[in-house]
């Protein structure tokens, strides 16, 4: 069982409301959810849509091959007729859209005018629909009524009653009307327990409160800006102070004083502000001064696509700012892997003392998994910092003072009588500037050459999945996870000959910068072996095969690289890999 | 003479031993020029960071620990150019940052530019037609975005820039000392003779919180300019507003990590 609902319309019509409920019930239904959406950089108008696939077995990529069209709009059955599976069915309102369609595949339901007579307003509509699509799955009401509950229960209970009567009238309609609806669901609610649904932005700012930040300021920028909403809705639940600042510039420079004053600080943008912040981030390299930065990436140059996805700020965000430094650079491919490395994130720039940038795209940031739980207890949490009577009962303190490791004691100001002193220029153990060759040397032997190698060996090798000794390899990183792991998955029956040569394994890499060493995973050996080597990028120069061949060597045989602002879909994707093969 | 620089360490550091603060309980944030440099000739807690950018940081240590007393230092070129937008977004938060102006019209660290403040006609090496540009007025600038405190000092008047000084670090609310400062090097034109000539204390019966005239009084350059505090208003601070540090500065608060299973359960 594996179903793809796709709800379109315009901006404004309500289509993330409907997606949302839907999947939230299947969640709670115990079924495996993948939804990813696609929308215009407008308030009103255009076409957007909301894609929801839902499965007894884990999915973690959109498909093709749609199985309801929830038809909003006239364009929704214009581009999106042809993706029906062969049983599929499109619902929409003639009367609404002032259009009928005869072929078999169509399933007329009278959305405003049911939600009138029921729901008491015709902006219920959506809620008919959403409705009708559990009736026509033929899906238990008690789970719908809860998440619709939960959805309006803000607005007042009347809203609640007139949109559960809504939602019924569509359920019912269809449950007597649809007599071509054949989909069949897998019994789950007995065996199966409710799943949790997170997107790559909730999953940022989940383990940005669970890392115990305490400080994020940013300027709102698609994708970034939900870790921000986030946050600031629950800064008072947790202690964070959440500050929109003027422009990026000012959201770095404020994370890194709140950062210097004691605390866990975080910033989130896009690359056209990623590319402001550039100068506070050579600044935190200078002062040594831990940040956490969210990098959302999206098509670009200049303000390119708005709303949609592309991998296109790898090789600035490692090359990014002026002077040598060290910093970390993550690329989570999955909600869960962008949970634990935000967290991984602001414990190695403390521990270091070092930027730390968690790059993903509006992909990831949008596309929402189930999962059974996230486990806590792999959050860890150390406070290097300073502090309190340790700092108060010290009897000399430096702040950049020159130790084996290069790390030096990272103080609270305030908390004793010594002093905090750090500079942009070049300074003198104790933060003050100075000018000589001397201790030029010593300071970038401390602040990067001794750091470098101990940053090296905590950062985790590429997931290698897949056959074990394999003659194909498919590479990648960030956001392209679920699609390659699920192409993988669909290829490995035909292509993986149990122990022969033959298979197909992928490596995705999400501890991007510095590139893992090789002991613990021999990457660069698995693709020398390989007969067959393809990188897939979000991308039009493959930036991240550039930067293995830089590192490794490594020459790919083939790139599968996608720039036009959408992302992989797991058939297209199959087919790309199946012209290399 | 020399440069204008000392007459304001002086004056700024016999005003803090005078409030009796002691190094550890104040942090001064500058930004690069030759006012930055300014707390490598004080023993305090220092960030010392980009040319502009001195507001922001100074914004992010109040907001995580408002016990600390934050000061600003940039010059004009620094506060008013590079920094402008900065300059304008801490006045409306009216986070209680005492920021110091070293005002020199000029820029000195590179040697004889034009600065936002330079006089409309100056001829440099970068202008040789002479400024074009409007000379900015911070004073009016701040008393039009109703900044909680504004105020303008001359590096030669010691003792009444001490003054100020204190009364800004006492004030509470973001606090603007713009400080007139000759630099002998650069500025052949606002020089020690043309600042005394001009200079002036205002009036003790002058009433600083009127708004309407404190923006008169901020309009007058030329032959004759105000020292002193030009307007204040006692309008609430952004660290008073925020109720998560209204018990305790954010870098006494805790960190409770088993708060995060609670956290996670909206997701199912």
């Amino acid at each position: 069982m594996d179903y793809s609902i796709k709800i379109g319309g315009e901006a404004g019509q309500g289509i993330q409301t409907v997606g949302d409920t839907l999947a939230k019930v299947f969640a709670r239904s115990g079924f495996h959810v993948f939804t990813h959406q696609d929308y215009e950089s407008r308030v009103r108008g255009g076409h957007n849509f909301f894609q929801i696939r839902f499965s007894d077995k884990p999915v973690m990529s959109s498909r093709e091959r749609i199985d309801i069209v929830v038809a909003l709009d006239k364009e929704s059955i214009i581009s999106h007729e042809k993706e029906l599976s062969e049983n599929g069915r499109i619902i929409y309102d003639s009367t609404a859209l002032k259009q009928a369609h005869e072929k078999p595949q169509f399933f007329d339901i009278p959305f405003v005018n049911l939600a009138v007579e029921h729901g008491g307003n015709k902006i219920m509509s959506n809620t008919v629909a959403t409705g009708a699509v559990f009736g026509m799955l033929g899906m238990e009401l008690d789970i719908m009524n809860a998440i619709i509950k939960d959805t309006f229960e803000k607005k007042g209970e009347e809203i609640v009653k007139a949109n559960i009567n809504a939602a019924m009238a569509g359920y019912d309609f269809a449950v007597k009307n649809c007599m071509k609806c054949s989909f069949t669901l897998s019994a789950t609610s007995e065996s199966a327990t409710k799943k949790m649904l997170i997107n790559g932005i909730e999953a940022i700012a989940s383990g940005a409160i669970a890392s115990g930040c305490k400080f994020y300021s940013a300027y709102p920028m698609t994708p970034s800006t939900g870790i921000m909403n986030y946050i600031a809705g629950k800064g008072k639940e947790h202690g964070i102070i959440v500050e929109q600042a003027e422009d990026e510039i000012s959201a770095i420079n404020m994370a890194l004083g709140a950062s210097f004053a004691g605390v866990r600080a975080m910033t989130g943008t896009a690359g056209g502000g990623f590319a402001l912040m550039v100068e506070g981030l050579s600044l935190a390299g200078m002062t040594e001064t831990p940040v956490v930065i969210a990098l959302g990436q999206r098509p670009a140059p200049a303000t390119g696509f708005p709303t949609r996805t592309e991998q296109g700020d790898l090789l600035f965000a490692m090359h990014t700012a002026h002077g040598e430094f060290p910093k970390i650079i993550f690329a989570p491919g999955t909600p869960e892997q962008a949970f634990y490395l935000t967290n991984k994130a602001f414990g190695l720039a403390e521990k270091y003392q070092i930027p730390a940038i968690i790059i993903f795209d509006q992909y990831l940031a949008d596309t929402e998994w189930t999962f059974d739980g996230f486990d806590t207890s792999k959050i860890k949490y150390i406070d290097y910092r300073l502090r309190g009577d340790a700092f108060k009962n010290l009897k000399e303190y430096k702040r950049h003072a020159f130790t084996e490791n290069g790390v030096s004691p990272l103080a609270v100001p305030g908390d004793s009588r010594h002093v905090v002193v750090t500079d942009s220029d070049e300074h003198d153990e104790e933060g003050h500037i100075v000018e000589d060759a001397e201790t030029r040397i010593k300071m970038v032997d401390k602040r990067l050459l001794k750091k470098l190698p101990l940053i090296r060996e905590e950062i985790e090798p590429p997931v290698f999945y897949g056959d074990k000794n394999p003659e194909i390899v498919i590479t990648g990183w960030g956001s392209n996870y679920g699609a390659m792991k699920e192409a993988i998955d669909e290829l490995s029956p035909t292509l993986n000959k149990g122990g022969r040569r033959g298979g197909i394994a992928m490596l995705h890499f999400s501890e991007i910068y510095p590139l893992p060493l090789t002991g613990k995973l021999d990457y660069p050996n698995i693709l020398k072996n390989a007969r067959k080597t393809i990188c897939i990028e979000n991308n039009a120069t493959g930036q991240f095969a550039r930067t293995l061949r830089a590192e490794t060597g490594h020459v790919f045989d083939a790139a599968i690289n996608k720039f036009d602002g959408r992302p992989f879909l797991i058939e297209s994707l199959l087919k790309e890999i199946s012209c290399h093969l | 003479m020399g440069c204008g620089n000392f007459g304001i360490l002086n004056a700024f550091k016999n005003a803090v031993v005078e409030l009796g603060i002691e190094p550890h309980q104040f942090t001064i944030v500058s930004g690069i020029g030759q006012a930055g440099k300014f707390p490598h000739y004080l023993k305090c807690n220092t960030f010392n960071g980009l040319h502009g950018r001195t507001l922001p940081v100074a914004t992010g240590i109040r907001l995580s620990n408002h016990e600390m007393l934050t000061i600003a230092v940039a010059g004009d070129g620094d506060c008013y150019g590079e920094g402008g937008n900065h300059f304008i977004h801490a006045i409306r938060r009216n986070i209680n940052v005492k920021l110091f102006v070293h005002d020199n019209q000029i820029y000195g660290l590179t040697k004889g530019q034009a600065s936002p403040t330079s006089l409309e006609g100056m001829k440099t090496k970068n202008q040789p037609f002479g400024v074009f540009s409007e000379q900015l007025n911070p004073m009016a600038l701040a008393v039009a975005l109703d900044c909680s405190f504004v105020a303008r000092g001359f590096a030669a008047d010691m003792e009444h820039l001490k003054g100020l000084v204190k009364a800004a670090i006492n004030h509470k609310g973001f606090s603007l000392v713009d400080i007139l400062q000759p630099c002998v090097t650069f500025n052949k034109i606002n020089t020690y003779e043309w600042y005394r000539k001009r200079v002036y204390h205002i009036e003790p019966e002058y009433n600083p919180e009127d708004r309407e005239g404190a923006f008169k009084k901020a309009l007058e350059w030329g032959d004759r300019i105000p020292i002193g505090v030009i307007y204040k208003n006692h309008r609430p601070i952004l660290e008073e507003r925020i109720p998560i540090i209204k018990d305790n500065p954010l870098i006494k608060q805790p960190f409770d990590i088993s708060k995060i299973e609670g956290a996670l359960k909206e997701f199912y």
